[in-house]
């Protein structure tokens, strides 16, 4: 890319995250389904991520997230605050916008 | 739809009609079924996936060359969307109204979602995402040579909406028919929150050009600059493109080019004149016998040097990433130790359970 | 958990001085009714706005590009509940200024957020820090909101607690890592929150008079924080100095730069619409 570059891996650093698969239930009645991976230190904090990264769009009801062994589920009493804070955010759709007039291929 | 990726000029699907019909395409293609099994040919079997338009999956055998294509692309792919972040991200805490605040923050968020959906895809073919990162931060992997210009006024916010995810939207729609499964199901995701960041930053620019004389300068001014690296986003012309012919023979990729930029200006020139803004190119005029419009190339020398680490902004958005990533390190050093922490506690839990 | 809340409406008490006329017998061009109620929507509205801006500060320089995406979030929360407060601010000051003259056409003197949310972000502990105190005030603060007598507040108090519960719950997330991760994690966790643990005592001072009196949120918040500090290890500091003035416009010496960043281009074209 440039002229000058740099070896950037720290040695002694932190050891890469591990690979979490998640699965994604996108409404009552339907199953959980795989939507992709993401890093994280631990289940915890792949949820959070899981939740951000995947459900921006009110695309979930409920996350989990998979490490090489064992499943760890969003508990549903969490639902609320995990899932609802997405509904208001109507910019995110394009159908919030606004197409002047004539304006094709958008 | 087979044999025609792009549907009859229809103004009310667009470009999300293409992609949901990308989707479709997936789900008939998965749907209808494979005969035979990889038995003693893996090539030929492979070939007739490739033939058939179905998907090759992670664990499919697949050609060496078409595993390390694909890594390439899907990972330069993945920094750019990493990268492209900082020239918007630039503006979010000036942003002039609480709303647009709101809508660029999102935007800026999504561009990361998306470059965590791709390296997820990427590590299917057997390479992680640390690898691709250090390889991206020691300049050995590249990104669009786009974000190496510079946000100078807010109206670059809207054309960048629409001009910038624009062109990467007339490159990755065909790509949501790609061969390979994860990085066709990551880009239908993609081109889907695209059309978002497109209607956003065309209908920015709408208001600034049809606002005071001051905001309708500075939209012009950032049409003028932003153009012609737009139209260079679509890389060489394809008299010195090195990868499109096999790539085109995998289904990875599926237009040229040129066939992409042409596609672009014929889009764009209707869109401007609906801005009132003017697209800074005299000799772009209709050309009947081809059915499209003749315009200007951009200086393909600069895209070069761009690429190669001369744009104007290549040295300062490598060192904002590998700060970013350098000062991270005992964030994800902590997190890392207090896993492994926790990890043992509940070992020992569980073996003293046992015991008892 | 219980919270005084205020049933009656809006009552006018003149307050900030230049809002009354100095001149006996002459009335006043424009008299601004500032009322207490437009007072204490503001002070949420401004702790909710500046805070979405320094957390937007953290865009692309997050320490994993999954904690940009998160960061981004509770900014874009924060800034939702902004919004919504300031709209209902200027409704109840009756002085024709929506979200965007609140926000971009007032000075750091008229900003009534508490200083907490205005410090610098520092690094990821003091981030941390700062996000799980407020957090913690929040959560209580919006829950008791949701049952006031006032419906407007009820309802964003009802929306927010569930943003904010998530935001307490990010923050803990981090605080328990960094305070029981690596032995610098630990040093940086400590110092971030001795340094922000002063700026604390301005968010509970009570204020009967409110529509929710913030010394009510004294249990809950103490609750939180202690159980979240002792699981990450961490002490609480001992301090006399309890800085305060936000809510009456007296600031740090950053509010002022950050209000120019955000401003800088608002008012470089009066008038114009974005
Ligand atoms: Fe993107
Ligand atoms: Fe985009």
């Amino acid at each position: 890319m440039s002229e000058y570059s740099e070896p950037t891996s720290q040695p002694g650093g932190a050891p890469p995250a591990p690979l979490w698969e998640v699965f994604v239930r996108a409404r009552r009645g339907l199953a959980h389904t795989h939507v992709g991976s993401l890093h994280a230190a631990d289940a915890e904090l792949a949820l959070h991520n899981a939740r951000d990264l995947y459900t921006r769009r009110q695309e979930g009801v409920s996350i989990w997230v998979l490490p090489a062994a064992a499943i760890t589920a969003s508990s549903p009493d969490e639902k609320d605050a995990f899932f609802d804070p997405a509904a208001d955010k109507v910019y995110r759709h394009p159908t919030f916008y606004e197409v002047p007039e004539g304006a094709a291929h958008l | 739809m087979y044999g025609n990726d792009f549907p009859a000029d229809d103004t009310s699907s667009g470009l999300l009609g293409e992609v949901e019909a990308a989707e479709t395409a997936l789900r008939e293609a998965a749907e209808r079924g494979r005969h035979g099994a990889a038995g003693a040919d893996p090539a030929a079997y492979f070939a007739e996936v490739i033939a058939a338009d179905q998907k090759v999956e992670p664990r499919d055998w697949m050609p060496e060359a078409y595993r390390a294509t694909l890594i390439r692309q899907i990972a330069q792919h993945a920094h750019s969307e990493i990268i492209g972040m900082q020239p918007e991200g630039n503006w979010i805490t000036r942003a002039p109204s609480l709303k647009r605040k709101a809508i660029l923050l999102a935007k800026v968020q999504d561009e990361a979602g998306h470059g965590l959906y791709l390296y997820a895809a990427a590590e299917t073919l057997g390479v992680s995402r640390d690898e691709l990162v250090d390889l991206l931060l020691a300049g050995r992997q590249k990104y669009s040579s786009i974000f190496n210009y510079p946000t100078l006024s807010w109206a670059d916010m809207g054309t960048i909406g629409w001009l910038v995810d624009g062109a990467a939207i007339v490159n990755q729609v065909p790509l949501c028919r790609c061969s390979y499964g994860p990085y066709a199901r990551a880009m239908i995701r993609i081109c889907k929150e695209e059309s978002f960041h497109q209607r956003q930053g065309y209908e920015l620019l709408h208001t600034l050009a049809h606002g005071t004389p001051a905001q309708r300068e500075m939209a012009q001014d950032s049409v003028n600059r932003w153009w012609y690296p737009s139209l260079a986003m679509f890389g060489p012309p394809d008299t010195d493109s090195t990868h499109s012919a096999q790539s085109m023979a995998w289904k990875i990729k599926r237009f040229s080019n040129d066939e992409l930029r042409q596609r672009f200006v014929d889009m764009c020139v209707g869109q401007a004149e609906v801005l009132g803004l003017t697209l800074p190119d005299p000799a772009l005029c209709w050309n009947d016998e081809r059915g499209g419009y003749d315009f200007t190339q951009p200086d393909y020398a600069e895209l070069m040097r761009v690429i190669k680490g001369a744009g104007p902004c290549n040295r300062q958005r490598m060192e904002h990433r590998r700060r970013a990533h350098r000062e991270g390190a005992w964030v994800r050093a902590a997190a890392a130790a207090y896993a492994a922490k926790q990890a043992s506690k509940k070992e020992q839990a569980s073996k003293k359970e046992k015991v008892a | 958990m219980t919270a005084h809340v205020e049933q009656t409406g809006p009552e006018p008490v003149p307050t900030a001085p230049g809002t009354t006329s100095a001149v006996p017998g002459m009335t006043p061009a424009a008299p601004k009714p500032v009322t207490k109620r437009f007072e204490f929507v503001l002070g949420l509205a401004d702790d909710a706005l500046v805070a979405a801006q320094r957390l937007a500060e953290w865009c692309t320089r997050g320490p994993e590009m999954e904690e940009d995406i998160a960061l981004a979030n509770i900014a874009l929360d924060q800034l939702g509940a902004a919004r919504l407060l300031l709209t209902y601010a200027g409704e109840l000051e009756g002085a024709g200024r929506d979200e965007d003259a609140l926000a971009y056409r007032r000075d750091d003197r008229e900003f009534r957020n508490c200083l907490l949310v205005e410090l610098p972000n520092g690094d990821f502990a003091v981030t941390m820090a700062k996000l799980f105190f407020l957090a913690a005030y929040q959560v209580p603060l919006y829950t008791a909101l949701a049952g006031c007598g006032d419906e407007r507040l009820a309802a964003i108090g009802a929306k927010a607690r569930k943003e904010s519960a998530y935001h307490l719950e990010h923050a803990s997330l981090w605080v328990r890592r960094l305070g029981d991760g690596t032995d610098e994690s630990h040093r940086r966790m400590q110092a971030a929150v001795d340094e922000v643990w002063p700026y604390l005592h301005e968010l509970l001072t009570p204020d009967p008079a409110a529509p929710v009196d913030p010394a009510t949120l004294r249990a809950d918040f103490d609750s939180v924080v202690s159980r979240v500090l002792s699981e990450a290890t961490l002490t609480v500091p001992e301090t006399s100095w309890t800085p305060a003035g936000g809510r009456n416009g007296l600031h740090t010496e950053h509010l002022s730069y950050l209000l120019a960043e955000l401003q800088v281009l608002h008012r470089a074209h009066p008038g114009a619409s974005w």
